[in-house]
């Protein structure tokens, strides 16, 4: 079944969220947007604060999805996470930026990859 | 094991820097960086590196992050030489190669993983062998050229799976090098020039002693044709001569498919509109060998000299008089040998009709002037010999007119007379009259008395130097005679080369 690049995002985001809760993150926003950047998933675990990129594909062939998280898109998600910090209330002491790899097909069991501390 | 390491060679010049290659793997946002100034084409070895080790059934660490340093990292480094040991170290870091010990790697990755030949690959062999290493991976292709040091062990790899299955201990089917041609150049022989009695004999001159040459001369009577044929006439190089003119032109990437030892005294001829950086040698980063260099032991021609440039004329001062280039950047100094004979080709003026009594010429004095002022005095001043050309006659140009002397007649004597020479100076650090220091010159090996008179009463106004030239010169007329020491012809004829029949204004 054929489906959209953004039904597919979509559809990774889930997975992955899912994927947090298990590992007892509490998920604080999802799709936050702010003018033109967004931030996928804004979790909580162990008073850490945790800022997810996720990416999905539905392959290996093109290398793992978060090598396609760019330095400029980097710059991005750390612009996002600054003006979500300016405008919510969270209790934590320190934060994280973590980038999620998803490989879904239809039919197949979804891998996730999680690469935690990003920020170089 | 997340850190490995990896050594391969980079060539500056003609010298290779053993370059240690180290691959950390760690955690992280996946991606590869390279650190320790590479240029673009090791910027670019990131991504034929990657495509190579995934083409060829191995396994890439996608989930790391990848760090590869380049040390000394205060050396530029350029070229795609550095590709299979960016590859090695990786995958060693990865633990699917042992640790490499003692190993030099060369080669450039094809995107398929087939390993493609680079410049420099003799270079490299010497490099590794003074440093110690004793193996050296190679592209299969180049293995011989890597076989001429014969201290190392050299494994000629096609591919990367090749080169990973040999550190692994596993047997390669590697096909037998391309056998070694020794084949000597050919160089066309002394027999096909006819006439010009006077310019085959200055060739003899300047084969047996080492002197520079310059023939100046209408279009067409033959002075491109003499000069090719002084390579023939000088002898082989020495081994260690021939080991040094190899690596420089594997430096210079000019080594052919399955070359030997290059024996035969290099011919370089650049074309007149030749830039200074490619004559010199250059290169911001790193040193590019110019054709000086490609002529080390060998002929640099000139032809149509008067129409280079007059400052590129001018920057073969420095290699003429001390035998070395010295290039000197921002970050580095270079040191390149360049010690070579030089002959110039050169027409009278712009039309070329200028010789004898000139009546044909068509250029007026000044252009006359200009054209030739390009050859500036100090160049022509370290000039031994120069001759005018003439046309020759039609009956010298008949092929039924006799046969004249051919190129290893001519040798033989040339042999000769440069033993005679090595004998007189056997104890000294120089061996062909040209290299004899002025003052040495005059001390130790006086001419006889009337021979000096005749050069103290010549009316040319001759300089200190000049004077020095002329006894050269006359040396070695004296060797190729057989004379013991020049008597008053010897020093009479090479008066004659000095002044070039009287056609060359400056001296």
């Amino acid at each position: 079944m054929h489906r959209t690049n953004s039904e597919l995002g979509r559809i990774g985001e889930d997975i992955a969220a899912a994927y947090l809760q298990d590992l007892d993150y509490e998920i604080l926003d999802r799709n936050w947007r702010f003018k033109r950047v967004e931030l996928d998933i804004v979790a909580r675990k162990d008073s850490t604060l945790v800022f997810c990129e996720v990416k999905t594909r539905r392959s290996n062939s093109h290398g793992i999805p978060s090598e396609a998280i760019t330095p400029a898109k980097l710059q991005n998600i750390r612009t996002a996470a600054l003006h979500w910090l300016t405008n919510n209330e969270s209790k934590h002491q320190g934060i994280r930026f973590d980038a999620l790899s998803v490989i879904y097909c239809d039919g197949f069991p979804a891998t996730i990859s999680h690469i935690m501390g990003i920020e170089l | 094991m997340t850190l490995a390491r990896a050594c391969s060679v980079v060539i500056n010049g003609v010298e290779g820097l053993v370059v240690d290659i180290e691959a950390y793997l760690s955690q992280g946002l996946p991606g590869m960086a390279i650190v320790g100034l590479p240029d673009t084409a090791v910027g670019e070895a990131r991504d034929r590196v990657r495509a190579a080790v995934q083409n060829s059934e191995l396994s890439w660490p996608a989930e790391r992050r990848i760090t590869v340093g380049l040390s000394p990292a205060s050396v530029h480094k350029r070229g795609a030489s550095l590709d299979l040991g960016i590859a090695l170290s990786i995958l060693s870091a990865h633990s699917q190669v042992p640790e490499m010990t003692k190993t030099i790697v060369v080669g450039e990755l094809a995107l398929d993983g087939q390993v493609r030949p680079v410049r420099g690959v003799l270079v490299a062999a010497l490099c590794a062998y003074r440093r110690g290493y004793d193996t050296l991976i190679v592209p299969q292709s180049q293995v011989h050229e890597a076989q001429l040091v014969p201290e190392l062990k050299v494994v000629g790899v096609k591919t990367l799976s090749d080169a990973v299955a040999f550190l692994r201990g596993e047997e390669i089917d590697s096909d037998a090098p391309i056998s070694i041609e020794y084949s000597d150049e050919a160089i066309p022989d002394l027999r096909d020039v006819r006439g010009q009695t006077n310019a085959r004999h200055a060739l003899e001159v300047a084969a047996a002693g080492g002197h520079h040459l310059a023939f100046l001369g209408s279009p067409g009577v033959g002075k491109t044709m003499l000069a090719q044929r002084l390579p023939g006439l000088l002898p082989k190089l020495t081994d260690d001569q021939a080991v040094e003119v190899t690596a420089i032109y594997s430096a210079a990437g000019a080594l052919g498919a399955g070359q030997g030892l290059i024996r035969t005294p290099p011919f370089q001829a650049p074309h007149h509109t030749t830039t200074k950086a490619a004559l010199i040698g250059g290169g911001s980063n790193a040193v590019r060998v110019g054709m000086v260099t490609m002529a080390n032991h060998g002929v640099l021609c000139l032809d149509e000299a008067a129409e280079f440039e007059r400052s590129v004329l001018d920057a073969l001062r420095q290699p003429l008089e001390s035998g070395v280039v010295t290039i000197a950047r921002s970050g580095f100094q270079t040191i390149l040998p360049a010690r070579f004979q030089l002959v110039l080709a050169s027409n009278p003026c712009p039309c070329g009709k200028f010789i004898g009594t000139g009546a044909q010429c068509s250029c007026s004095s000044q252009v006359r002037r200009r054209y030739f002022s390009r050859l500036s005095g100090p160049l022509l001043d370290r000039i031994d010999l120069r001759v005018t050309l003439e046309r020759p006659s039609l009956a010298e140009l008949d092929p039924s007119s006799g046969e004249l002397e051919g190129t290893q007649t001519v040798a033989e004597r040339v042999t000769q007379a440069r033993e005679r020479a090595a004998r007189r100076y056997r104890d000294e650090p120089w061996n062909i009259n040209s290299q004899v220091p002025g003052p040495m010159l005059r001390r130790r090996y006086p001419v006889s008395d009337s021979a000096r008179d005749l050069l103290a009463n010549d009316s040319l106004e001759i300089s200190a130097r000049g004077a020095d030239r002329i006894l050269r010169v006359a040396w070695t007329i004296a060797d190729l005679r057989g004379h013991d020491i020049p008597n008053e012809t010897d020093v009479a004829v090479a008066l004659r080369y000095r002044d070039g029949n009287g056609s060359w204004q400056a001296s």
